[in-house]
Order: C-alpha cells, then sequence, then structure tokens
C-alpha cells in the first residue's frame, strides 16, 4: 500500500472547484502561456530574419577603406593618404593565401540609359569572385560575371534587381544592352531579392557590377575604393586583419596600428555585437512573458488559497482521521498543477495555431516584415516555457498546500 | 487495564496577551469496556479534554497514555498514526465528506492506515451494515437524514477497530428519535466490549453510561459510576 496509492485516491477523491472557477482560472494560464509564447517567437522569429539579412551582405567579410594615416611613421607625418590599387589585391592574395578571399571594388556613378529611361547607376567595378562573397546571386536565367570576362574585358554588367526594375520596367534585363557611360554593356544577370541589414554606398540591389578590368578600361581608375577580405574561420578575423595591416603598412607607408589609416568594419565582430542585442531582446521579451504568465499563476495560487480556505474542514477531517501532512498537502499541489497544466497545454494549442497561421503571411514583399520576421516557435521555447509553467504550476499549488496542512483539526471539527 | 491514562494533565491557551488554562490538573483513568460521559458545563474545559483524549492537541503539560502508549513529544505525523489506530471520532455535526459517497467516507481512516482497496471496501460494507445502511452505500452524506449521517459516522469511526471511540455531542444536532437510535447502537457497542467516551450535555445519554465524570473550571469535580 503506498503512498502513490493514498495520494491518488486522495487525489482523485477530492472536491473540484466550481466549473466557472475552473475555467478562469485556467483561461488565465492559457492566455499567459499564449502571452510567453508569442513574445518568444516573435523574438526568435526576428532573431531568425535579422541573422538571415545580416548574412545577406557577405559572411565572414571585412570591408577595408583605405583613408588617411593619423600617426607619424619612419619620418612620414601623418595626414598622408593611402591609396591601393588594382594590381595591390594580388598582392595580398599571394601574400596572405589563408585568406578564403581578396576583392579590389571602384565605385562610380554613371548615367545608364535604356530606351527612354536614364537612371544615375552607381557602377562598382569588382573581382570575378565578388559575387559569391557578397551574395550577389543572379536570378534564374542570369548570371554573375566570370574570370574569362574579367580577363578579356568584357562589357558585360549585372544589375541590382531594383535598379534593374527601376531601368527596365517589366522587360527581362537579360541580353538587353544597357547604355553605361554612352557604352554598350550587356546584362548577364540580375541579383536575387534580398534584405540586407548592412550595407555600405547604398544598398545591393540599387548598383550595378562590372569586371573590374573594364572597369579601369573604361573609366581610367586605378585606385581602389575599398578592399574587401573574406576569411575561413570567423575566429581567425582579428588576426587576419592584423597581418593584413602589417602586411600593407610599410608597403604604403603607415604604422600598422593606426586605425584610422584603414578604417576597417570587420563583419565578424558586427555579428557577435548583434547576437548580444538579439538575446538581450528575447530575455527582455520572455521576461515579459514570464511576467504576464506569473500573473496567470498567482491567479492559480489565489484559487488554491480560497478552496483551502473552503475545504479546511475537509482537511481538518481527514487530519483527524490520520492522513498525515504529505497526503493533505501533495493532492493540493497536484491540483494546483492539474490547472497550470491544462492552462498551459491549451496556451501551447493556441499560440501554435497563431505562429502557424502567421506562417501565411507574405514576408518577402512587405517592407517592414521582411526586417521583422515572423514569429516562429523553436523548441527551445517550448522546454523554456514548460519548465516556467512547471514551476508556477508546483508554487502555485505548494504555498497553498503548506496552508492547508497547518489547518489545526480540533479548531476545525466542532462547530459549524 | 486502563485504556486511557491521564496524569494531572494542564492545557494552557497562550493567545499573546492573555493565557488562558483551560485544564488545570486533570487526573483520569478509563478502563478497556468502559462507557464513559463526561459532563459539565460550556467554559469547563469538556471540549479541551476531548481533543487531548482525541490526540488533536496534545497537553501543555502531564502525562497521557493512549493504549499504553505515550503520546508526548511525537511529531504531527506520529500524532495523525496514533489517532487512526487508536481513536474512533463520532462528532456532533458529524463531520462527513460531503462530496463523497457513505461508502468511500467510512473507508478513509482504512485508507490513511494502509489497507489494500478490496478488504477497505469490504468491510466498510460491512460495517454499513451493521449499522443499518447496508442498502445506502452509495449515496452521499447530503442524500441522508442527520441520524443516518450520523449512523455513517459511527461506521467511520469503528473502521479501525479503535481502542476508544470518543463521541462529542453525539447527539446534539439529532431529533430525540434518532437520538434515541444512535444512543442504542452506543449501548450495544458497549455490550460488544467496546470503550467509549462520550461528551454530552445530554442527561439521557450521560445516564445510559455506566459512569459520568463531571468537569468543571478545569478539574474533575466529581467522577462516579451509575
Amino acid at each position: 500500500m503506498s503512498d502513490f496509492h493514498i495520494v491518488y485516491t486522495l487525489f482523485a477523491s477530492s472536491a473540484r472547484l466550481q466549473r466557472k472557477r475552473a475555467y478562469l482560472t485556467i483561461a488565465a494560464i492559457a492566455w499567459g502561456t499564449v502571452a510567453i509564447l508569442m513574445l518568444l517567437a516573435f523574438g526568435e522569429g526576428l532573431r531568425r530574419q535579422l541573422e538571415k539579412n545580416r548574412r545577406s551582405t557577405g559572411e565572414n567579410l571585412a570591408i577595408i577603406w583605405p583613408s588617411e594615416t593619423s600617426k607619424p611613421y619612419k619620418g612620414l607625418p601623418a595626414g598622408r593618404a593611402i591609396r591601393p590599387r588594382v594590381a595591390d589585391v594580388d598582392f595580398i592574395r599571394e601574400r596572405l593565401p589563408e585568406l578564403a578571399a581578396v576583392h579590389g571594388e571602384i565605385q562610380t556613378w554613371r548615367p545608364a540609359v535604356y530606351g527612354r529611361t536614364t537612371k544615375n547607376l552607381r557602377v562598382i567595378g569588382a573581382n570575378w569572385s565578388y559575387g559569391e562573397s557578397r551574395k550577389h546571386y543572379p536570378q534564374a536565367g542570369g548570371r554573375f560575371f566570370n574570370a574569362e570576362d574579367e580577363q578579356q574585358r568584357r562589357r558585360v554588367i549585372f544589375l541590382g534587381d531594383e535598379i534593374a526594375k527601376d531601368l527596365f520596367h517589366d522587360e527581362e534585363p537579360v541580353g538587353k544592352t544597357l547604355l553605361v557611360n554612352n557604352s554598350p554593356y550587356l546584362v548577364i544577370g540580375v541579383m536575387q531579392h534580398k534584405t540586407q541589414m548592412g550595407m555600405y554606398g547604398g544598398p545591393d540591389s540599387n548598383h550595378a557590377v562590372i569586371p573590374i578590368t573594364t572597369f579601369r578600361a573604361q573609366f581610367g581608375r586605378e585606385q581602389l575604393n575599398e578592399l574587401v577580405i573574406e576569411v575561413k574561420d570567423p575566429a581567425s578575423m582579428k588576426s587576419e586583419l592584423r597581418k593584413l595591416n602589417e602586411l600593407l603598412g610599410p608597403k604604403f607607408g603607415y604604422d600598422p596600428t593606426d586605425d584610422r589609416a584603414m578604417p576597417t568594419w570587420d563583419f565578424v565582430k558586427g555579428a557577435e555585437m548583434n547576437k548580444k542585442i538579439l538575446l538581450g531582446i528575447q530575455l527582455f521579451l520572455g521576461i515579459v512573458g514570464a511576467l504576464t504568465l506569473i500573473i496567470g499563476g498567482v491567479g492559480v495560487a489565489n484559487i488554491m488559497y480560497a478552496v483551502v480556505k473552503e475545504r479546511t474542514r475537509e482537511i481538518g477531517v481527514k487530519m483527524a482521521l490520520g492522513a498525515k501532512r504529505r497526503w493533505i498537502i501533495i493532492p493540493f499541489v497536484a491540483e494546483g498543477m492539474l490547472y497550470t497544466l491544462i492552462g498551459g497545454a491549451l496556451g501551447i494549442i493556441i499560440a501554435t495555431l497563431i505562429v502557424a497561421a502567421c506562417s501565411f503571411i507574405p514576408v518577402e514583399s512587405n517592407k517592414v516584415l521582411a526586417f521583422l520576421g515572423r514569429p516562429t516557435l523553436s523548441p527551445m521555447i517550448g522546454v523554456a516555457t514548460s519548465a516556467i509553467l512547471g514551476i508556477i504550476g508546483l508554487l502555485a499549488g505548494y504555498f497553498p498546500a503548506r496552508r492547508a496542512a497547518s489547518v489545526d483539526p480540533a479548531a476545525t471539527l466542532r462547530y459549524e | 487495564m486502563n485504556i486511557i491514562e491521564m496524569r494531572n494533565i494542564r492545557k494552557t491557551y497562550d493567545t499573546g496577551k492573555v493565557k488562558v488554562e483551560a485544564l488545570k490538573g486533570v487526573d483520569l483513568e478509563i478502563k478497556k469496556g468502559q462507557m464513559v460521559a463526561i459532563v459539565g458545563p460550556s467554559g469547563s474545559g469538556k471540549s479541551t479534554l476531548m481533543n487531548l483524549l482525541g490526540c488533536l492537541d496534545t497537553p501543555t503539560d502531564g502525562h497521557y497514555q493512549l493504549g499504553g502508549e505515550n503520546v508526548a513529544g511525537v511529531t504531527r505525523d506520529q500524532l495523525a498514526e496514533i489517532r487512526n489506530r487508536r481513536v474512533g471520532f463520532v462528532f456532533q455535526n458529524f463531520n462527513l465528506l460531503p462530496h463523497i459517497s457513505s461508502l468511500e467516507n467510512v473507508e478513509l481512516p482504512m485508507l490513511f492506515g494502509g489497507m489494500p482497496v478490496r478488504e477497505r471496501r469490504e468491510r466498510a460494507t460491512e460495517l454499513l451494515t451493521r449499522v443499518g445502511l447496508g442498502e445506502r452505500t452509495e449515496h452521499k452524506p447530503t442524500e441522508l437524514s442527520g441520524g443516518q449521517m450520523q449512523r455513517v459516522a459511527i461506521a467511520r469511526a469503528l473502521a479501525m477497530e479503535p481502542d476508544i471511540i470518543l463521541a462529542d455531542e453525539p447527539t446534539g444536532n439529532l431529533d430525540t428519535s434518532s437520538g434515541s437510535d444512535i444512543m442504542s447502537i452506543f449501548t450495544d457497542l458497549w455490550k460488544q466490549g467496546r470503550t467509549l467516551v462520550i461528551i454530552t450535555h445530554d442527561p439521557a445519554l450521560a445516564s445510559r453510561a455506566s459512569r459520568v465524570v463531571e468537569i468543571r473550571d478545569g478539574v474533575v469535580v466529581r467522577d462516579h459510576n451509575n
């Protein structure tokens, strides 16, 4: 004859809440559960969307803008301009072979004409592997330029999806000829749409990319506006950047520790920062949700306290007949848990339905949602919510049950 | 053999500012098979004595043995176990659980006593039959009359074969005819050799007891056999 049997029998035969009270209590918990789940789901959706958007500019990259020195170096004064040229890209590639990629970028604004449409176009000259590093993925039917295009200085152009639309409207741009600065270029690809979190110069969807060799031949410019490097392992970014400066410092005459000479945007560092901010947002949302759920828990505790008061005589009788403390406590805790878990299960079902319904909202075509993402539930959220529910249920049952167990049977039994 | 042995029992209620001495040194011995009525005006300390006898409370001072077992310095759970095995309670207001059947009410002490399901069901049915409620095992207390409820309570009190049956004004809430029914049941139980302690105002009930203990102002003032 186990304790479990006794507790179970007592629990099964104990009085139940009035229906209305039970419903309200369960509804409060369900509401709290929906709140915490929706907030966490929203946070998770935001995190995933921002993560995706952040990656859309490229991963494990660093953008370097050659600038002016701020420290004197080997007798040279501060304030000297650093001017790497197209050929220096090969030099870096040769000396730092562990880098996944090195690209030079030159930019200019030129008028672009197609038919009756003229737009001022931001033209980027870059290496052929730039498309992969900077995630300029072509839409079906097009391509980014390749090594041969670069080598042959072909007049081919890859367009951002928005500028392509502005220039060609509803026409298919690939295969058409676009006049850039009065020279004809063959449009070979249009970028797939992407939502960018970080950008420099402007969104990728609004510029056009041509081979850097073509750029030099057409516009007569050698000097790089940006250097883009890609590392294989994000953890190595810091040391690679230091090595790069140690390589370029003596070559261009700047102190490698002079961070004003080559201002750098380190994507890896940015990603870490992002991760922390998003974790903060998720924690905040989770706490707000948990607080809402706790209010539901307080409701359960409140009801259970009322129940203890109502059942004082019942408890007194059981004690007089020989019930031990735990046989009084455990069924009460179980009852509190029961309401919490039913409410929690209900909340989880509702929240899952809402999240499922949200998946029908088109995110890509909506400017706001493209940044916010759609609410997403993850196993982690399920575990966290269940744990919080369990703890709340336990506490909501335990404290009232303790009061129940402190009932003095002698005082409760004699009078009406 | 003494079922109950109380020596110089004192009980003081400390309500912070005021100390109320409810019992001021009670000596009481009850032998197996006696039917004892404890009488006295209200405020005399009857209820306090009943709580102590039934192990619902512990004395402030003094020595109390119930069935040879010392009831002092035990934990709450141990006290619960003593109540379960040694005391059968019958209350003025019945104190049955309203939402479960008579049968389940009678089973309750056996559940706490650790008796297996089938055995306690059988025994509860038998006990209810013995008090004349064999037909009403599935009725809830609210569906029974006062006299019937008290009979369920008596069946419950007998469930664990306790050393004493402790009845607190058992006829107080009953009409005369059901009251005398209950009194007859008590007399029968006494004749079967059980030990009964009945706390009562009712002279008719007191007169059926073999021994009457009168208590006043927290002390026993009269103790005589009928």
